[in-house]
């Protein structure tokens, strides 16, 4: 009896302490937000996180774009051209590109690249007590540390996503129309054609600003709340990596629901 | 780092970034087509219109004229009115002739026009009064089975006795 007791009072704590949790990361959110205005004034802080946030993770995004955008290439051809469909290449390429992997992968590789060193550098500073050093100097930790940071990823986030998406397309034109021999004309013309800026290229930017907030609300506040010790940072960094990629997933099926739906009648 | 390098690659990044955004807008998207031209709107009534979709292009010669601006159900008539955005580089005289087409067996529905010899020329909001509805597949093979079989004495009177 006392036995289920316990089992039951451990549900209950880890309930509480999961809304309480979500509670404070909601509010973390607002007073990030408030501090918009002190990011703004000081750009140069922000333009600092731009630098490490998307500056340094020009590399890996635009590499990965080439070669994810090279493979739709040749995978798309290879089972298009079956039915006699190899001239649709653009199409299928672009779509998936701009719609959903241009935002969804270059999100994984942004919160992975950019969003685990946020939460660690953090970490570490609330580790070593420069936070609190700073709160004894009057100075706002949100102000000067989080909120560029997590604007400099915000702003990041969609032009990381435009590149990625602009590298694959131009991945694929390499397999497809140099390599391949799909007609060049074709390939971009059939694309021009049932690729709109509106509302598949908005959409896929607005889905990258989402992903770029998630990711870096999530960065900051677990840098913020790790436990200021070498597991905790490390702890924190793993549920960054973690929490981020989920929330991308999940995020992307929300809006996709929301903004693609109900395209296709009439 | 020092801090006008600094500022330099940021300037590198947010310009490469939008620059990706115009590429992906102007080249991968069409952004720079019909959409920002000066258009005007005609309308057409069908029986049917098939798989016709919004947006779908309006061809004259195989040439892109216009797009599908919207497509309703006349309560009225029970015919389909489908609204087109015409380029307004391409005028069209008043007897010009809309049909719905299909670009290959499994390709695009489209609505193709053929201009008549008319010299007034359809105006912004003007109705199409000849048009050609969608082929439907299926009501084809149906007809073409049962104009076999009435046909076809073989099978309908049996075999010769």
């Amino acid at each position: 009896m006392t036995s289920v007791a316990t089992g039951l009072r451990r549900v209950g704590a880890g309930t509480l302490r999961a809304i309480a949790r979500v509670g404070f990361a909601a509010r973390f959110f607002v007073a990030v937000v408030l501090q918009t205005p002190a990011a703004l004034r000081r750009i140069q802080l922000t333009a600092r996180e731009i630098y490490f946030a998307g500056v340094l993770s020009l590399v890996v995004i635009m590499v990965s774009g080439l070669f994810v955008g090279m493979v739709l290439g040749l995978q798309g051809y290879d089972v298009l051209v079956k039915y006699g469909a190899g001239d649709s290449l653009g199409i299928f390429v672009g779509l998936s590109l701009v719609r959903e992997l241009g935002p969804v992968v270059a999100g994984l590789l942004f919160a992975s690249r950019a969003g685990s060193a946020i939460t660690a550098e953090i970490g570490l500073m609330k580790t070593t007590e420069q936070l609190s050093a700073m709160e004894m100097m009057a100075v706002d930790p949100l102000a000067r540390i989080v909120a560029p940071r997590f604007w400099g990823g915000v702003i990041a986030m969609p032009l990381l996503a435009a590149l990625f998406s602009a590298m694959g397309v131009f991945g694929a034109y390499l397999v497809g129309v140099r390599l391949i021999g799909v007609d060049d004309g074709t390939f971009w013309g059939n694309m021009q054609a049932s690729i709109d800026f509106w509302p598949d290229i908005t959409n896929g930017i607005v889905k990258s600003i989402v992903f770029g907030m998630a990711v870096s609300l999530i960065a900051v506040f677990e840098g913020y709340d790790a436990h200021p010790t070498a597991e905790g940072v490390s702890a924190a960094t793993t549920r960054t990596v973690v929490g981020a990629s989920l929330a991308i997933l999940a995020l992307d099926f929300v809006l996709t629901v929301f903004m693609f739906r109900g395209l296709g009648n009439t | 780092m020092k801090r006008t390098t600094l500022d330099l690659w940021v300037g590198i990044f947010v310009t490469m970034g939008f620059a990706a955004i115009v590429f992906l807008a102007l080249k991968v998207g069409n952004l720079a087509s019909l959409e920002t031209r000066p258009s005007y709107r005609i309308e057409a009534e069908f029986d049917n219109i098939g798989g016709l979709k919004l947006r779908a292009p309006v061809k004259a010669a195989g040439v892109i004229v216009g797009r599908v601006e919207s497509i309703r159900l006349d309560p009225k008539t029970y015919e389909a009115v489908v609204t087109l955005r015409m380029d307004k580089d391409y005028q069209f005289s008043k007897d010009t002739i809309a049909s719905i087409l299909t670009s290959g067996l499994l390709g695009e529905v489209y609505i193709g026009l053929d201009a008549g010899g008319d010299t007034a020329m359809l105006a912004d909001g003007a109705r199409i009064a000849k048009t050609q509805s969608a082929i439907v597949l299926e009501k084809l093979i149906g007809q073409f089975l049962f104009d076999k079989a009435s046909s076809d004495p073989a099978s309908t009177s049996g075999a010769p006795k």
